[in-house]
């Protein structure tokens, strides 16, 4: 791996900063969101959408996209406020139409209605096997695009999940790229205390994958170091698909959220929102 | 509406429709590149081997994972493809029940799932039986639900559904059921096709039993009792107004399928009937809720009342 952009890595970590402060907001704003999985998602999500994915947003059907897949479809409001910084909606609209009749922005995320959305998503365990059809839909055209697909690591409880690892280790599609939000928390506790996951990164190499472990899934430098490294698709020789662990923080930028089960789903009262935008302002600073 | 009337042959020729089904399918995928094929490690017994043969590429074995298939059969088709997905009833519908659901029909994709060993065809007794699938399939929206009324009609079937739009659930026989058709004809989904025209009753059938509804006609025939025979191949969108003339001209309705009696084509009618407020003697027949026992399908329609017998002293108890 070389040495990362350094320019490239600060104008991500603003970005991140700037996308937490609107997920807050449109929390606020909404009453309820998924914080905790999507601030730990958050780095990620911005590093792929603002440099690594090849995704345009005023073109979003453009075939020669890459194809990124939320496995955790609960943490589609992170997107659904990156679409918007990214201009493919006002913030108004997200706001007005956020789980409301006649809105187009579920707590889970429809494709019909958002178009930088590949599929609709929210029930777990089903992004693997979708982005699988994609891959072979993409080995099939001799395309060079990518699929990602992005699934949490409680969801990985779901037994779909292995039949899809097992199938895409076994045919080598070298067009896909996993990524597990590795942030240790699942819906009622931890991870490790609910049903063991450990050791996962042997699981998935087991099952034929290329793992690549990222110790800090929320550290800039590592996350464009890893994506900025991955070999370039050849749409004709199969290779091991690749999951990338990011080992992430729940609630990540907000101390009183981090590792905390309880800020898995919720709202935030006008004193915590000011809070939380406070902490996450600290944050940049002290990047800087 | 003209509907056409077909001759009925007693002399009874036997098909399979998973062989139709694997030779139309590799047929039209020499002309259709978005074609692409995927069976949960049933290729034998899907009949799908033509396709592998002719279209390595387009053509996958899943493995025994009908919920990875489904899924992947999802990405494949949000991607362009036209994916014809194939396992048994029993798998497709309630193995992979959610991905079928969540994956394909709220997407409203272009999924063709064809399951095999629909009712009780199989004889491989009550884990293997599709007694279910219709209402299920019938219950998810976007979802039409299509059973060939015999052995040739799943070629016509395939043929339609290349232009059809959202998912589709076809659902055919082990094979070896009889063949009904001996003409051609035309297919359209969702409408019925009359087999046989009659006044005195109406006899509503679907898949493997339209033969058995035809061939009980003729028993009502040598009785002097004119029988309707209706062959509802679709049973979503149901062909509502072959029901409401039915009821109005026939006045007596039997419907009969390889199915369990909740939830299938006999609720399918009710519902048209009640909602209509039309008054029509009336009667179901098919599987009467319980987990069907073992033996072939013939020996099991008669045990439970839905073999030509069954459906002849089913009409004339109604009458």
């Amino acid at each position: 791996m070389g040495k990362p952009d350094l320019e490239l890595v600060a104008r991500l970590e603003e970005k991140a900063v700037d996308i937490r402060k609107q997920l807050i907001e449109m929390t606020y704003a909404i009453g309820h969101a998924h914080l905790g999985g999507s601030l730990s998602l958050c780095d990620v999500a911005v590093a792929l959408y603002y440099h690594f994915l090849r995704f345009d947003p005023q073109n979003p059907k453009d075939p020669d996209r890459d194809r990124l897949i939320l496995s955790k479809g609960h943490c589609g409001c992170l997107f659904y406020n990156i679409f918007a910084d990214l201009g493919m909606y006002t913030k108004e609209e997200l706001y007005n139409g956020y789980n409301r009749i006649g809105g187009r922005f579920g707590q889970h995320p429809n494709r019909k209605y958002i178009e930088g959305f590949e599929a609709s998503t929210g029930s777990l365990g089903h992004g693997l096997s979708l982005a699988v059809g994609f891959a072979f839909s993409g080995r099939m055209d001799r395309a060079n695009w990518r699929v990602y697909c992005i699934t949490g690591d409680g969801e990985l409880n779901e037994g779909s999940n292995w039949e899809a690892i097992m199938f895409a280790g076994h045919h080598r599609f070298g067009n896909l790229v996993a990524i597990v939000d590795r942030n240790k928390i699942q819906g009622n506790g931890w991870t490790e205390e609910t049903v063991r996951l450990e050791p996962l990164a042997d699981k998935w190499e087991a099952f034929g994958w290329d793992v690549i472990n990222v110790e800090d899934g929320n550290d800039m430098e590592q996350i464009v170091d890893v994506l900025g490294s991955l070999p370039p698709v050849d749409p004709v020789t199969p290779r091991r698909p690749i999951c990338i662990i990011l080992n992430t923080v729940k609630g990540k930028g907000v101390a009183f959220m981090e590792n905390e089960p309880k800020w898995h789903a919720g709202g935030l009262s006008a004193e915590k929102k000011d809070e939380c935008l406070r902490l996450i302002e600290q944050s940049r600073k002290v990047r800087r | 509406m003209a509907q056409e009337t077909f001759q009925f042959f007693s002399l009874i020729e036997k098909m399979s429709a998973r062989e139709v089904y694997g030779k139309k399918l590799a047929e039209i995928g020499k002309t259709n590149d978005r074609i692409v094929v995927l069976t949960a490690d049933l290729m034998r017994s899907n009949k799908t081997g033509d396709f592998m043969k002719a279209h390595p590429d387009r053509f996958f074995n899943i493995g025994i994972a009908e919920q990875n298939m489904m899924g992947i059969a999802a990405g494949l088709a949000l991607d362009g493809k036209l994916p014809f997905v194939s396992t048994m009833a029993t798998f497709a519908t309630m193995r992979a029940c959610e991905q079928v659901r969540t994956d394909i029909c709220y997407a409203n994709l272009p999924v063709r799932i064809v399951a095999t060993h629909g009712g009780l065809t199989t004889g491989a007794g009550p884990t293997h039986y599709g007694q279910e699938d219709l209402a299920i399939m019938r219950s998810l929206p976007n979802m039409t639900v299509i059973a060939p009324g015999d052995p040739n009609q799943i070629g016509k079937v395939v043929e339609a559904s290349i232009e059809w739009e959202g998912p589709m659930y076809i659902r055919i026989g082990r094979g070896g059921e009889p063949v009904v058709y001996k003409e051609d004809y035309t297919y359209e989904i969702g409408k019925s096709i009359t087999v046989r025209e009659g006044d005195h009753i109406t006899l509503i059938a679907t898949g493997s039993i339209v033969f058995y509804a035809v061939a009980a006609a003729e028993m009502l025939a040598a009785e002097g009792i004119r029988a309707r025979v209706i062959d509802m191949h679709t049973i979503k969108p149901l062909d509502r107004q072959a029901v409401i003339k039915a009821a109005k001209e026939t006045g007596a309705i039997v419907t009969a399928e390889d199915h369990n009696i909740y939830g299938g084509l006999g609720s399918a009618v009710a519902e048209v009937l009640a909602e209509e407020g039309l008054a029509c003697k009336f009667r179901r027949l098919g599987i009467p809720d319980l987990f069907a026992g073992y033996g072939e399908p013939e020996y099991l329609y008669h045990l439970y009342g839905y073999d030509a017998e069954g459906i002849c002293s089913a009409a004339k108890a109604l009458l």
